[in-house]
């Protein structure tokens, strides 16, 4: 079992920042499209140190996502972030048409995704992103773990990744527990805990309850491999479909819709290749609503304790 | 680049025949706004701008941007009377396999588009990126976004428009063809656009308006254009839908419909006899 060193609580747009801040001292290209919550998503320091570099497009994402388009034509490296209910879903059709389409490296941050934004409710609350963006064709779609990954994937898309990138990250401050050491590899899956009982595959925020989930089964004498899926798309079969041999058995988490989520891109895996029992925990077919982040993720049961509920459930059916 | 007015007339009239021969050959498409537009892309593409057919992706390129990717056929015909590629290729228009795509669609490899689109809306925005990006450069390129009358519904156009006029984006210039039609009829009918010039100027835009079928008149506007301005720049191009074919020009109907070959052939002939 990897023994990761909590760090401390940072949210994952404090690292989608830093990132975007260090990729814009690293190459003079990167401009960053702004919608008006230039702070809120991270993206102040930026601004700040490049100014001339920094475009505020008002509240207009449609149009900030065809702006971002024509700077990527003009061979510059734009960044547009906004809350992901914004970015991913009001300019949907302008992410399909002038982004993927013309297969444009642009990236797209959506921030504030999942039930963890709070008080702020449904409206703000993005649960449906990923099942869009991760059905477009050309785009790569991370989900980082914590603040760290959340630096290093935000780096990776805009120096490694060619196409369209889109990268989900959320407003509370969360576990920031990676190493640095810790190299981050586009669709090359992360397992931070070898089992041979099931599998827990999670991504962003869920990373880090499916770890505590791993260590009250393991308490039960259930041995859970916890997979971190931080890249959505192109996802990784053959770590999917080995959990799937050697585990017999999956359990997803997420703070997304269960609906084309990705426990679906999971599932879409494993009914393909190695069919085995699953389960997902996420957002069953319902809006958001106000409330404290924990109260939030309990409510749901986006927590350790259910998934550890879930996970004893699951091996149950994989037994029978 | 100067050609006379008699000569971009008679390259007109060549494009308008191809634009037929394509869409008869298609049997299906958008034949009433080609038409209208061909007096402009060819002022565009043999008066205009500064391109190079045979190298298509030269940097010093002024850009061009069809927001408008339902009338890829007159976009189509004009590259391919400019030399972008062979004229037989514009039979392939809507087929299985070709280059020439129902909206422009550059993954399929055809020369000298510079944007896949076609949903409408969007083309102004990038082009509002195309020009921030070149001004960062300390290039001056020049954009040219050729808009429809009945996209200017659109909302995200007017945000385009604001962030053109916030930024003072000089070496942008929209072209919006003013044809009055859209699908369901009238512009004015189906969601009144007057008054235009007033809505464009209070966004931040200089605003000429003229007759976008008379070539002397085109040439005039663009070249006026040329000498530069301090805000973004839009023309108004009042065109006739159909133009060239007597019985269709001003017909809402043509908007989405191709020629039968009977059709086409007496409309060749009439545009022939001109």
């Amino acid at each position: 079992m990897n023994h990761f060193q909590l760090k401390g609580l940072k949210a994952t747009r404090t690292g989608f920042g830093e990132g975007v801040l260090e990729g814009g001292r690293k190459n003079n290209n990167v401009v960053v499209i702004g919608a008006d919550i230039t702070a809120s998503v991270g993206l102040d320091g930026f601004a700040k140190a490049f100014p001339e570099r920094f475009f505020s497009m008002g509240i207009a994402e449609q149009n900030a996502m065809g702006v971002a388009a024509g700077f990527a034509l003009e061979g510059k490296i734009p960044v547009f972030a906004t809350y992901a209910v914004f970015s991913a879903l009001r300019a949907a059709d302008q992410l399909r048409i002038s982004v993927c389409y013309n297969n444009l490296h642009v990236v797209i941050g959506g921030a504030h995704a999942g039930i963890s934004v709070g008080p702020d409710g449904a409206t703000h609350q993005a649960l449906e992103d990923l099942a869009y963006v991760r059905a477009l064709p050309n785009i790569t779609v991370f989900s980082p773990c914590d603040a760290t990954q959340a630096c290093k994937a935000t780096l990776s898309a805009l120096f490694e990744i060619k196409g369209p990138v889109y990268i989900r990250f959320g407003r509370e401050a969360v576990p920031d527990f990676t190493p640095s050491t810790l190299e981050f590899i586009p669709g090359k899956t992360q397992v931070f805990n070898e089992g041979t009982d099931l599998s827990i595959i999670a991504t962003g925020h869920l990373v880090w309850p499916a770890i505590e989930a791993s260590k009250i089964l393991s308490s039960q004498g259930i041995s859970a491999r916890v997979i971190n899926l931080h890249t959505i798309k192109p996802i990784d079969e053959e770590t999917i479909i080995r959990a799937a041999k050697e585990t017999g058995c999956i359990l997803t988490a997420e703070e997304h819709q269960l609906h084309g989520g990705m426990g679906s891109a999971v599932a879409e895996v494993v009914v393909k290749n190695y069919p085995v029992p699953m389960e997902m925990i996420g957002i069953d077919d319902s809006f958001g609503e106000s409330g404290q982040p924990d109260e939030l993720m309990k409510k749901f049961g986006l927590t350790a304790e259910n998934i550890a509920l879930n996970a004893a459930h699951l091996l149950k059916r994989k037994n029978n | 680049m100067e050609n006379s007015i008699e000569h971009l007339r008679n390259i007109a009239r060549s494009i308008r025949i191809w634009v037929i021969k394509s869409l008869a050959e298609a049997g299906s498409g958008h034949l009433g706004g080609s038409l209208g537009l061909a007096d402009v892309f060819t002022m565009l593409y043999f008066n205009v701008l500064k391109h190079d057919s045979q190298n298509p992706a030269w940097p010093g390129r002024d850009r061009f941007i069809l927001s408008i990717g339902h009338v890829a056929p007159v976009f189509y015909s004009t590259l391919a009377h400019a030399g972008y590629f062979p004229l037989e290729e514009l039979l392939t228009l809507r087929k299985l396999g070709s280059r020439l795509q129902g909206h422009p669609g550059k993954e399929h490899g055809l020369p000298g588009i510079e944007l896949s689109a076609g949903s409408l809306g969007q083309g102004l925005s990038v082009s509002v990126g195309l020009s921030l990006g070149f001004r960062l450069d300390g290039l001056d390129n020049k954009v040219y976004c050729l808009l429809g009358d009945g996209e200017l519904q659109e909302g995200s156009v007017w945000e385009a428009a604001m962030a053109a006029g916030h930024y003072h984006l000089n070496h942008l210039i929209a072209i919006v063809d003013r044809n009055g039609l859209q699908i369901d009829g009238s512009t004015e009918k189906v969601m009144r656009l007057e008054p235009l010039r007033q809505k464009w100027e209070a966004f931040g835009w200089e605003v000429t308006e003229c007759d976008g079928n008379n070539m002397e008149e085109l040439s005039f506007i663009f070249g006026k254009l040329a000498q530069g301005s301090s805000k973004p720049q839009v023309v108004i191009a009042k065109t006739v839908m159909g133009k060239g074919v007597s019985t269709i020009e001003g017909d809402y109907r043509w908007h989405g419909k191709a020629p039968t070959r009977a059709e086409a052939e007496r409309f060749i002939e009439e545009i022939l006899n001109i």
